[in-house]
């Protein structure tokens, strides 16, 4: 027999090999056996607060798996008689003072309390006596454009908390009170619209509950639809197309973009357009303020502006580095500006003329606050009418009874339904500079594009470096994405511990892949979706920013001379 | 001669501030040159104020409840005529109180001046720390704290010198020494008293830790609700930089060590130890899971030696006299002392100090002089919040860590509360649950929701609307509490009501079956009786009964009360003109 080296522990009898992992809770779900947690996601940091996961040692000792780190020979039971009388009785504790209306719960369905109490089969409320929490005592918090807070339905994980915390290093949210009064909330119970939250809604992503939900406007979608004297115009965000699928249990994430248009036909929406063209027009610009500012010697790094969470983090915390930020419109409202310019400048060409109505569909709730700002208003008016998220969209599907799976594909309208490739990869982190170098790299066959994306731009990791060769000097390149990551960033540039030329940052984990707006995700699911997003990009026909022919177009009719207006912006 | 007044907080709110006052004008008007010193407690705080007057060969007369308007007479028949005045010396039963005590920790409480740091050098203080400092290695002081069988004395009972070698053998440049002083328990003041008492004894510890275990700073978190303690503390750092025990280079080695004082904001639970890390670090007070241990990362991710400050007072005596001698009190693996804070329905309240193993029985009978007003004992609730009650069974147990421990109940930080047989424990078990469930941090589910719960089950029974099977909720609530909450705190807040429930289970089930309480506390149980004889059917409690529970009456016809309707307002009672109405 060969001698093996692994480690091993012994979970329920069979031995299993420990790999490296934090804590013995990683090897039991290694092994198979999905132990029930609410405070644990491997991406924060270890809360052991919900007490779900606890296991029982050959000793009889009860510690939680979550904060244990596997040791070799470690004997542990999952599933014995007392952790299951345990783990019922900590379900039965949180729905004593939980409230109970499933049926009218935004998480209705989603909840992990709805389903781990149906798990371990809570048949009776054993213990009604909380006379408080679940007979809305405390006020919802509607004051952000992006999240509703209710803290009558909040079971206290933290896990909202330290993600605004260890991962955006926001801090917007903390515990307040103790005991039973304990409360999540802003300091001094502020309303979450004064404080420091960038409405990224990585808390609303990580929320077991309903108490943190995306601002649901799905009701404001269908009266534009059903408004006879609207013309309802959708743009479709990139990381969109790759995470709605999930919803529909559709495996390939890169096959769901044809569906999807199909599918937002069916719902009555009359053009069906992308916000991957306007990402062009993102390329195309932010590429030419970047080579001008490069030569002329103006200050840099220049740090992209596509992401609003990011522009509000900046606009909190760093007001010094806003002179550096892009001056580009993010390409949703870069979309919003010109599809609503046309039928000012090309009303001769167009067939319909009612008044334009632009739908955004984001996987970000930080956009929903991004287009109600002042900026981005003309003549009173929203230029973005309505932002919904995919998960939104996703309800809107089903609330249709629209069959997504039996939908056949359709392509998007034109003109503003045609993309490069490189307008579809803004979804991932480093997309948009690899966008960028497209544009700059003198070579702009397939090869040449390939070859970047070896460069070391692609990739999940936080922090990124790349460095491009242009006109005999090399151009350094950050990509950073999650808060947290990017404050550490800036604090090296500032200490002068780094240099760059050009800094693309996005708010989310992973980039908008990861966004505040898209169904549930981890690590996994959001590497997937990373794929079909370049997956989409090499099956592109038109793979860089300055080959969309519309993109010429749209600034030959269009944008003329009027591109400060339409196409930039001064926060 | 030398005048001590003792001035800790016990003395102080009995009025010893304004004796003392009084004593120094007496003095001045007699043109007298006397002085009048400060002291700490020294246990006895029934009768406080006290006054101790020193002769010039070291006789002391000590007098007891010293009001203002005693101190003339005092210094008139002692100081001026020489003849001590009998009648205000302290009672028989108080030196027997002090005379049964073992004091190493509160060895200098109450006699000497507690923010002079001269009389503490005078009693032999600081010269531990410089043996540790001149003459032991690290690893030697380790050993010798490990040998004298030394455990924390903030609740645990964690052998002392294991965790100090422990950390020692961290490798990190950086350590912290920390001193829990947020002493919270509900009756408990021992720490308070060192504090106040004999501050340069627990500073003299925390500096011998620094010395063994190579940490350069220490803190000292200390509820703010002790302002005394934190001025006393100020002062004894201040005196000992002073004289370079504390700071660089310490008595001219190369030993530097500083202390500060952090000031809890009175949460219970910042008493568990990486809560109260936390908190120094400017955290919210929660505790965190565990591993890693604070010995490896504590305050600020340092290895941290963490005790309490009785822990910290008792060091001074082992490394000045050897483990040995430390050993020889107490019982095995149980070495000390112990500190108790003796209160509740006890003829002697106070401070006391006895050697670990001490019987149940000497403590609240001999030391304690037995339950008030001669009523019977029932129990006495030992460790606070997290502790259990102890009953007649265990009046022969020895008072150690382990004995205590097998009973399942544990020494906590030393509060002893005597109960008389006039005790609810229902009422008492749902006192402790009310503090834990106010004082949980609210972090893990069981603590936070479990033991609000327990809290509204006890409700249900000392108000009269508990059902069968409500004792069963909360013993297996109090199962799953003790066994899955995350700290010390969660752990053993169920504590209070699994051992009433095992002591005085048919209490429990006389509220909740027979609808009686037994000791006649829970105001619910409580029945109005109008006596038929005395009753002449006036009609005056009639009128006033908001619910109409009072029916009949007429002339000579005594009234009929129906206790189902009653809500026990009492307001018949106040106006029954002819004593006709009792409770019962």
């Amino acid at each position: 027999m060969k001698m093996n080296t692994h480690k091993y522990m012994t979970i329920n009898g069979e031995m299993t090999p420990i790999e490296g992992e934090r804590n013995i809770l990683e090897v039991i779900r290694k092994a198979g056996i999905e132990l029930p947690t609410f405070c644990y996601h491997s991406e924060l940091s270890i809360y052991g607060a919900c007490r779900m996961c606890i296991v029982e040692d050959e000793k009889g000792n009860i510690m939680t798996s979550c904060s244990t780190p596997p040791k070799e020979g470690m004997v542990i039971k999952t599933n014995t008689t007392r952790l299951y009388k345990y783990r019922r009785q900590i379900i039965r504790m949180l729905l004593s003072s939980h409230c109970r209306e499933c049926t009218t719960c935004s998480k209705n369905g989603e909840c992990v309390l709805q389903s781990l109490a149906k798990r371990f089969g809570i048949d009776e409320v054993r213990f009604d006596k909380s006379e408080k929490a679940w007979k809305d005592e405390y006020p919802i918090d509607r004051s952000s454009k992006s999240i509703i807070k209710n803290p009558n339905k909040c079971i206290h994980c933290g896990d909202c908390v330290r993600m605004c915390a260890e991962v955006q290093n926001v801090g917007a949210i903390d515990f307040a009170n103790r005991g039973w009064n304990l409360e999540v909330t802003p300091a001094f119970n502020d309303p979450l619209a004064d404080t420091d939250c960038v409405g990224c809604g990585q808390c609303v992503a990580v929320c077991p509950t309903g108490a943190l939900n995306v601002n649901n406007q799905i009701n404001e979608a269908w009266e534009a639809i059903n408004d006879e004297d609207l013309r309802t115009i959708i743009q479709v965000a990139p990381a969109v197309r790759v995470a709605l699928g999930e919803m529909f249990g559709i495996a390939d994430a890169d096959k769901v973009m044809p569906l999807m248009v199909a599918a937002l036909r069916k719902l009555g929406f009359d053009n069906i357009y992308d916000t991957s063209f306007s990402a062009d027009l993102t390329v195309m610009e932010e590429s030419a303020e970047f080579l001008r500012k490069l030569e002329s010697g103006e200050e840099l790094p220049l740090y992209t502006s596509c992401c609003p969470g990011w522009i509000k983090y900046a606009e909190n915390r760093h007001p010094e580095l806003m002179p550096l930020i892009s001056t580009c419109k993010s390409p949703m409202q870069m979309f919003s500006s010109v599809v609503k310019e046309e039928r000012k400048v090309n009303k001769e060409h167009m067939t319909d003329l009612r008044k334009p109505f632009v739908v955004a569909i984001m996987p970000c709730t930080a956009k929903k606050s991004e287009a109600a700002r002042e900026e981005f208003m003309t003549d009173g008016e929203p230029d973005t009418d309505l932002v919904l998220t995919t998960e939104e969209l996703g309800l809107m599907i089903k609330q249709a009874g629209i069959d997504f799976n039996e939908l056949e594909p359709e392509a998007h309208d034109l003109p503003f339904g045609m993309y490069s490739g490189a307008g579809v990869i803004f979804g991932v982190t480093g997309g948009v500079a690899e966008a960028v170098i497209r544009r700059l790299v003198d070579d702009k066959s397939h090869n040449s594009f390939n070859n970047i994306s070896f460069s070391g731009v692609r990739g999940l990791e936080g922090v990124k470096e790349v460095t491009v060769p242009y006109k005999g000097r090399d151009i350094k390149i950050a990509i950073v994405n999650g808060l947290k990551n990017v404050e550490n960033l800036i604090k090296k540039i500032e200490a002068k511990e780094a240099e760059y030329h050009f800094v693309e940052v996005m708010a989310c984990p992973n980039g908008c892949i990861g966004g505040g707006g898209q169904p549930r995700s981890d690590r996994d699911s959001r590497r997937k979706r990373s794929d079909a997003l370049y997956s989409n990009d090499k099956l592109a026909e038109i793979r860089h920013s300055a080959a969309n022919p519309f993109v010429t177009r749209v600034y030959k009719v269009i944008v003329r001379d009027d591109a400060k207006r339409l196409l930039h912006v001064h926060y | 001669m030398k005048i001590f007044v003792g001035q800790g907080s016990c003395g102080i709110a009995s009025g010893a501030k304004k004796t003392a006052v009084r004593i120094n004008e007496i003095l001045k008007e007699k043109d007298l040159e006397i002085p009048v010193i400060p002291t700490g407690c020294i246990g006895i705080c029934y009768l406080e104020p006290i006054v101790d007057i020193y002769e010039d060969d070291g006789k002391m007369i000590r007098y007891t409840g010293v009001k203002a308007e005693m101190a003339q007479e005092i210094i008139e028949s002692h100081v001026i005529n020489g003849k001590p005045l009998k009648k205000y010396m302290i009672p028989e039963e108080g030196e027997a109180f002090l005379a049964k005590q073992t004091r190493i920790v509160l060895e200098n409480c109450g006699i000497i001046n507690p923010e002079d740091i001269e009389e503490y050098i005078a009693k032999g203080g600081y010269t531990a720390m410089e043996k540790a400092l001149k003459e032991m290695s690290r690893e030697e002081i380790c050993h010798e704290i490990t040998e004298s069988d030394l455990r924390g004395r903030g609740g645990g009972g964690f052998l002392a010198g294991r965790k100090w070698n422990q950390v020692r053998e961290q490798k990190d440049p950086c350590k912290y020494v920390v001193c829990n002083a947020d002493e919270g328990d509900p009756g408990a003041f021992m720490d308070r008293s060192v504090m106040e008492g004999d501050p340069h004894k627990m500073l003299e510890g925390m500096i011998i830790a620094g010395i063994a275990t190579g940490a350069c700073e220490g803190y000292i978190y200390v509820r703010a609700e002790y302002p005394l303690a934190v001025k006393r503390l100020q002062k004894a750092i201040s005196d000992a930089e002073q004289k370079n025990f504390l700071g660089e280079n310490i008595l001219g080695t190369d030993f530097s060590f500083r202390i500060h004082i952090n000031l809890g904001a009175g949460a219970f639970v910042c008493g568990e130890g990486s809560a109260l890390t936390a908190s120094i670090e400017g955290k919210r007070g929660m505790p965190r899971v565990k591993p890693p241990r604070t010995v490896e990362q504590g305050l600020f991710g340092k290895p941290t030696v963490l005790n309490n400050v009785e822990t910290f007072a008792n060091v001074p005596y082992i490394i000045g006299n050897s483990a040995e001698a430390f050993k020889k009190i107490g019982t095995a693996g149980n070495s000390g002392t112990k500190a108790f804070a003796l209160t509740g329905n006890v003829v002697n309240t106070g401070l006391i100090e006895v050697p670990m193993g001490t019987r149940l029985k000497d403590i609240i009978f001999d030391i304690g002089g037995g339950v008030k007003d001669g009523k019977g004992f029932k129990a006495v609730q030992i460790g606070g919040p997290s502790g259990g009650c102890l009953t007649k069974r265990h009046l022969d147990l020895p008072l150690d860590f382990d004995s205590l421990e097998k009973e399942g109940a544990m020494i906590g930080s030393g509060g002893l509360v005597v109960m008389d047989e006039d005790t609810c424990m229902v009422s008492i078990a749902r006192f402790f649950m009310d503090f834990t469930q106010k004082e949980s941090c609210g972090k893990c589910v069981p603590c936070r929701e479990g033991t609000h719960i327990m809290l509204e089950l006890l409700d249900d029974i000392t108000e009269a609307r508990a059902g069968k099977d409500t004792v069963n909720n909360l013993l297996e609530l109090a199962d799953t509490i003790k066994n899955t909450a995350l700290c010390g705190l969660g752990k053993t807040a169920p504590n209070p009501v699994i051992s009433t429930i095992s002591e005085f289970k048919e209490e429990y089930m006389a509220h909740v079956v027979d609808g009686v309480c037994p000791a006649g506390v829970c105001e619910a149980y409580k029945k109005i009786i109008i006596n038929e004889e005395k009753c002449v059917g006036c009609g005056l409690c009639k009128k006033v009964c908001p619910v109409n529970a009072i029916s009949g009456g007429s002339y000579k016809k005594a009234h009929v009360i129906d206790n189902n309707k009653c809500i026990k307002c009492k307001a018949c009672l106040g106006v029954c003109k002819l004593d006709a109405i009792s409770i019962a």
